[in-house]
């Protein structure tokens, strides 16, 4: 007996100290997962090659103008050690978010700690919830079509390159023709390790009449630890499907974040994104959302709360690529402390996207006077007929809307929070989705609460 | 001491003195109304009364039951009994008018405690009737595209939720036609007892006609210049203001 429990005690030992993480800038390349078929490995390999020979951004460069460059430094973030069997339950104890899901998968530093699956009848009906590895060899087609098939062309090329030369997990979703996914689907991210790093990856397919709702959460186990996410997602909307895509960035503000979406939206389809940007030292979101069939329509949503010398740094691109399609981007940010926010958007329209409607509206509420908000909204018009509109705006809290709510004896802290609050939520509304959007104004309120 | 007291108040803003030595007593269960012209500075006299920043309070005390407010911020006056009706009330977009009132009842609770939501609805459901005002409204942003109308109701729907010791009506009938009046009256005399005072502050006498005063005060270059009974609004509307604007008020004299 004594003997038998000395020798378990050992295997203990061995799961508790892990071999060190490793770095993940290095001279050669090793594929992360040699799990992963080959011809995805050879992809990750010339990924790495086309890392290294893209140049690291500037900010002469038009797409990294008023950035801090200088936060890109990616030296010292590792992989990431496997988590321990308490870690492991201590963030899934943690990852709460919505009441009702359809089905979830948590990941933190990139490993799958679990996966509630899909009622058996959207099972029955086809549809795919997947940890990304597996959707490459089950479903090879579908993910060759339209993993990262749109470049990166907003600035983070050399970023995107990182991301495919790393990703060795993420979500797939695909939903077949005319299946409509009623509850959210949910995916959980966490930092976990001091210095980790994510490649966190989310494919959706919504295939012709297909309808889903899918949201990310993306947090930190660690208040403290530096970590770096590099995030790609891809949202497909096929013809006459409705996709409703929701981000939560609560990264801590140790955290270094880039991420990267690409839309494309097809014949009488509609996208809608919402992105809430919270946390990060540096954030970075690139969204390019693209129309490619008649009746086309992507709403791109976002809000974000900066404080401290917290940083996001948005850019974005509606790209009109046929007659009759519409575009509506609506970024709202508050920002305090000394915090920056920078906004580069272009609508293009092509020459033959006729008839086209794109809108483009940034608004920036400045709550202190070292908070400084940058705005580049910008048009390039070859077709005719078309209605396009574009501003941004940088204001402070109105005086005679602060004086009504103190003259309702509400203390000063919380008149600030509730007109803060409801300048974003004229945003994040528009999802029209009451069970995300009170998560959402619990987030805003928490990040309130904190300071 | 049951009583809103205003002593040789002197008001400027920009240089310009608009309030110029005003005393006022109104004891808390009456209602009195200020009537005068357009410029005489009874609006200023409503927010300064509220603590608004904007104007600079030269000398002379504001006392509520005794305890002088002229230190506390706008947001301690109103927690201490202090309401005011706004002319034009602020749009506040975003903020529901549930979240908006829920925020105001909090702060008067004591700190650690609680809001109960089912005894605060069933609050705001009851004043809402009273105000014939459809469930609808506590979801909408507070005053957004409300019509004159309901911006002025639901200034009274704050009173009438709040239960201030002292209320400030400041041209609470300006953009109301005659059923919204009556709506908006109605809802003040529902108020009125031994526990609130209410200064009616308006131009003209028709919202009197409704919300009987029990004294009116005739305000003029930014000073009281004549006070009386209920029947001197009907003078007033009979003969105008016209022979307090000619008579040299001048400097008042100092005390």
């Amino acid at each position: 007996m004594t003997n038998q429990t000395a020798v378990l005690d050992e295997t203990m030992e061995e799961i508790d100290s892990p071999p060190p993480a490793r770095a993940i800038l290095s001279n050669s390349f090793e594929a992360r997962s040699p799990e992963l078929p080959a011809w995805f490995r050879e992809q990750q390999q010339m990924a790495w090659t086309k890392f290294g020979s893209l140049p690291y951004p500037n900010r002469k460069d038009q797409p990294w103008r008023f950035s801090n460059v200088k936060a890109l430094d990616l030296s010292g973030y590792n992989f990431g050690a496997p988590l321990s069997q308490s870690e492991r339950d201590e963030i899934l104890e943690r990852s709460s978010g919505l009441h009702q899901v359809a089905g979830r998968l948590i990941f933190a530093d990139d490993q799958l700690l679990r996966r509630d699956p899909l009622p058996q009848e959207l099972l029955a009906a086809g549809v795919l919830l997947k940890p990304l590895e597996r959707a490459i060899v089950e479903h090879e087609d579908l993910f060759r079509r339209h993993f990262m098939a749109q470049p990166a062309t907003l600035g983070s090329a050399k970023f995107a390159a990182l991301h495919e030369a790393f990703v060795t997990s993420g979500t797939f979703v695909y939903v077949p023709r005319g299946v409509e996914v009623e509850l959210p689907i949910e995916i959980f991210h966490w930092l976990h390790g001091e210095n980790a790093s994510v490649f966190p990856h989310t494919l959706l397919i919504a295939d012709e009449l297909a309808k889903v709702t899918v949201i990310e959460h993306f947090q930190s186990a660690h208040s403290d630890r530096a970590g770096f996410a590099c995030g790609v997602n891809d949202l497909v909307v096929g013809r006459g499907a409705k996709l409703n895509y929701v981000c939560t960035q609560n990264w801590n503000q140790k955290a270094l974040a880039i991420q990267i979406n690409s839309t494309s939206v097809e014949r009488d389809a509609s996208a809608k994104s919402l992105n809430v940007h919270l946390g990060g030292a540096y954030s970075r979101f690139e969204s390019l959302s693209r129309l490619t069939g008649e009746g086309a329509r992507s709403d791109l949503l976002a809000v974000s709360v900066a404080d401290n010398a917290q940083e996001f740094d948005a850019r974005t691109l509606q790209d009109h690529a046929s007659p009759h399609t519409t575009s509506d981007l609506l970024y709202k940010n508050a920002l305090t402390d000394r915090a920056r926010n920078t906004f580069g958007g272009l609508i293009r329209v092509e020459p033959h996207a006729h008839f086209t409607d794109a809108y483009q509206t940034v608004r920036n509420l400045l709550l202190s006077d070292d908070a400084e908000a940058n705005s580049m909204p910008g048009l390039e018009i070859l077709a005719d007929n078309v209605k396009c509109s574009h501003g941004a705006t940088s204001g402070q809290l109105g005086e005679n809307e602060m004086f009504y709510l103190l003259s309702r004896g509400i203390p000063a802290s919380v008149a600030k929070q509730l007109l803060v609050s409801g300048f974003l939520n004229e945003v994040v509304d528009r999802l029209d989705h009451p069970a995300i959007t009170g998560h959402i104004h619990e987030l805003i309120e928490a990040k309130f609460a904190r300071r | 001491m049951n009583q809103l007291s205003i002593e040789d108040l002197r008001v400027s803003i920009a240089e310009q003195e608009i309030i110029r030595g005003l005393s006022l007593t109104m004891p808390k269960g009456e209602v009195h109304a200020i009537m005068g012209p357009n410029g005489s500075g009874k609006s200023t006299l409503a927010k300064v009364i509220a603590g608004h920043p904007d104007y600079k309070v030269i000398s002379g005390t504001i006392e509520m039951d005794g305890e002088n407010i002229m230190e506390l911020e706008p947001d301690e006056r109103s927690r201490k009994g202090l309401f005011l009706a706004f002319q034009y009330p602020s749009e506040i977009p975003g903020v529901t008018i549930a979240n908006f009132l829920r925020a105001a009842v909090q702060a008067r609770l004591p700190e650690g405690e609680e809001l109960e939501a089912t005894d605060y609805y069933a609050k705001l459901y009851e004043k809402m009737d009273l105000l014939e005002m459809d469930r609808s409204f506590t979801s909408r942003s507070v005053n957004e595209g409300f019509s004159g109308g309901e911006k002025k109701r639901n200034e009274i729907l704050q009173l009438a939720m709040l239960q201030p010791k002292y209320a400030v009506l400041d041209e609470t009938d300006s953009g109301l036609d005659i059923d919204a009046l009556k709506v908006v009256a109605h809802g003040v005399n529902a108020m009125r007892g031994p526990d609130i005072g209410i200064l009616v502050i308006t131009h003209y006498q028709r919202l009197l006609d409704y919300i009987i005063p029990d004294h009116v005060h005739v305000m003029v270059q930014g000073r009281i210049v004549r006070s009386g009974g209920k029947e001197l609004a009907l003078e007033l509307e009979e003969k105008g203001y016209e022979r307090y604007e000619t008579a040299d008020v001048g400097e008042p004299a100092m005390a």
